[in-house]
């Protein structure tokens, strides 16, 4: 991809995510958050990305690993947790009563 | 075209558009827990997608397989467990380390191709092509390497392993700092000049930097300052999108790192905060010892938990704000049985809940939540100020600064301005607090002095475990 249109990836990325998160409820917004910074763990594509192409590169494989290792260590940490906190609320009106 | 190609075009479409889904979905209470899966979801599909596209082009090597399983299995294990563990009131720090980590992750990508450029076609020397990937590779160390000690040291902090060091608070952290900053962009010049040794510099300044920035930031502000990292890590992983050539990562880096920015704003906004003095105000109740604001308390009642008690049994409304001080306690499931008993004997009990109660906004909820409370009766700010005036009892717990009538009263102290809950409309208002000490703003509430308050002197669990003993001999609760 030219880097141009890589620009407007970029550009456009961005303006959606202004647009996305207009008004939210204070209650949601740790765990906004911490949803959000499990997306954010997206980087460990970039790290599949280095270790496919590391090509028997010893220190590059394990530098990919390593980072693959912090990447989904953030994704799926961040994504449990979230899950965790988004149970309690939901759980509420069961116990009503 | 080729298949593989298509295909993983199809999936990265499909995946950007689930996130984007995701995102907006957790802004909702009602589809907040859906739009969390549906994000989870998304992002396998995207590790699904980028790894068929490998196997159906260039093909994935054994060894790959095993550097990619050890890993993935180490790392999810790890975030599994301690999303798991983790105790509710220590959310706003396991944010903070999960976001370092990702941060890191974007950092070594960086360096990893920094050090050893990956072969794909690119040999035949391109000046823009090569100078848009080193300034890539620099915006991701340099973004990275801030998220992640910046994440770490508000970790530290909120976990108490970190105090405030004393130099931080003067103007010397600011020279300290702009020398960082200033340092990383000559090693980023440098780089781009083609010496690839001052990449090492440009790990290290800014990691500098990423503490220098965090340490002086007081507790309070911390969650704004854990809300912006995240912002960054988003922008870290768009950067390293640019580095491996991946236009789904810079997308859904973009998206996080926009939406961070906003969720940053509002949350100043509930605060009364703006970002650049949280950013470069340093620790609030430095601030404010030194200004006005701090006075005497002339008119201080103090009262027995029997006398509240004895209150609470005779009112017919009852109003609870929690605060800081309830989640540091862990005291929110004694609340419950508080309000359990009061509840039984027909009194009703609402939560007032100000928007940055607890540690974090939102966290109070999550903590009352976990104790039981029904969400129907955790009531907003604007929603519950109004009723303060037909109300017997506030049980004030742990709260401070969000119930200073000053920040309506007093143009001149610093808090004037900020919403708080008027808790001072109540007949009667009882304040628990370990003592006479100020709350993060560190200025004097007015609210102690009023001679419709009483103050419960001691640890917010332990009042309340008397309290329930209190209750239970006056026969409150008891069917």
């Amino acid at each position: 991809m030219s880097f141009i249109s890589l620009l407007w990836v970029l550009l456009l990325g961005s303006l959606l995510g202004l647009e996305l998160i207009g008004k939210v409820p204070p209650t949601l917004h740790t765990p906004l958050m911490s949803g959000a910074n499990a997306i954010s763990g997206i980087t460990m594509l970039a790290a599949l990305t280095l270790i496919v192409k590391a090509e028997g590169n010893v220190p590059l494989l394990i530098i990919g690993s390593v980072s693959l290792g912090f990447a989904l260590f953030n994704v799926v940490g961040g994504f449990f947790v979230t899950d965790r906190m988004l149970a309690m609320f939901s759980r509420k009106p069961s116990n009503k009563k | 075209m080729n298949l593989p190609v298509v295909i993983k075009f199809v999936i990265d479409l499909l995946a950007v558009l689930l996130l984007a889904l995701g995102i907006k979905g957790l802004s909702k209470v009602k589809s907040a827990r859906d739009a969390n899966r549906l994000a989870a979801f998304a992002m396998s599909l995207s590790v699904i997608g980028l790894l068929s596209y490998y196997l159906g082009t260039s093909g994935i090597a054994i060894q790959s397989w095993i550097w990619i399983i050890i890993g993935s299995i180490i790392g999810s294990l790890f975030g599994a467990i301690l999303a798991k563990k983790v105790p509710m009131t220590s959310m706003p720090e396991t944010v903070a380390l999960f976001n370092g980590c990702g941060g890191m992750s974007s950092l070594l990508v960086a360096l990893g191709v920094a050090i050893f450029p990956i072969s794909s076609g690119q040999e035949n020397f391109d000046f823009f092509k090569s100078l848009i990937n080193e300034v890539s590779i620099s915006v991701s160390i340099f973004v990275g390497a801030i998220t992640f000690t910046g994440s770490i040291v508000a970790m530290a902090k909120l976990q108490g392993w970190l105090s405030t060091p004393g130099w931080t608070q003067s103007k010397v952290r600011h020279f300290v700092n702009i020398v960082f900053a200033v340092a990383s962009l000559i090693a980023f010049f440098d780089l781009i000049n083609g010496n690839t040794s001052s990449i090492w510099l440009l790990v290290i300044v800014s990691s500098l930097l990423g503490i220098g920035v965090t340490l002086p930031i007081g507790g309070a502000d911390m969650p704004v300052v854990i809300s912006l990292l995240n912002s960054y890590s988003g922008i870290a992983a768009a950067a390293a999108g640019f580095v491996v050539d991946s236009q789904l990562l810079i997308v859904a880096g973009a998206m996080v790192g926009a939406a961070g920015l906003i969720l940053t704003q509002v949350m100043c906004k509930g605060m009364n905060r703006s970002l650049v003095s949280v950013l470069f105000g340093g620790s609030l109740s430095a601030q404010s010892t030194a200004s006005s604001g701090s006075g005497e308390y002339t008119n201080i009642t103090s009262c027995s938990v029997e006398e509240c008690a004895l209150t609470l049994e005779a009112a017919n409304k009852v109003i609870i704000v929690p605060g800081y001080g309830l989640a540091v306690a862990q005291a929110q499931h004694t609340l419950r049985e508080v309000t359990k008993k009061l509840e039984q004997n027909g009194i009703e009990v609402v939560y007032a809940i100000h928007p940055v109660a607890g540690r974090m906004p939102g966290h109070m909820n999550v903590l009352l939540a976990e104790a039981d409370v029904p969400y129907e009766q955790l009531k907003e700010m604007d929603v519950v100020n109004p009723d303060f005036p037909a109300t017997d009892v506030v049980l004030v717990l742990g709260a401070n600064d969000v119930v200073n009538p000053q920040a309506k009263n007093d143009s001149s102290s610093p808090l004037y301005g900020m919403p708080v809950l008027d808790v001072q409309e109540a007949r009667t208002v009882f304040v628990i607090k370990r003592g006479m000490s100020a709350g993060y703003s560190g200025i004097k509430n007015d609210l102690f002095d009023l001679p419709n308050t009483s103050m419960v002197f001691g640890d917010a669990k332990k009042v309340l475990n008397d309290l329930i003993g209190e209750l239970k001999d006056l026969g409150v609760g008891e069917k």
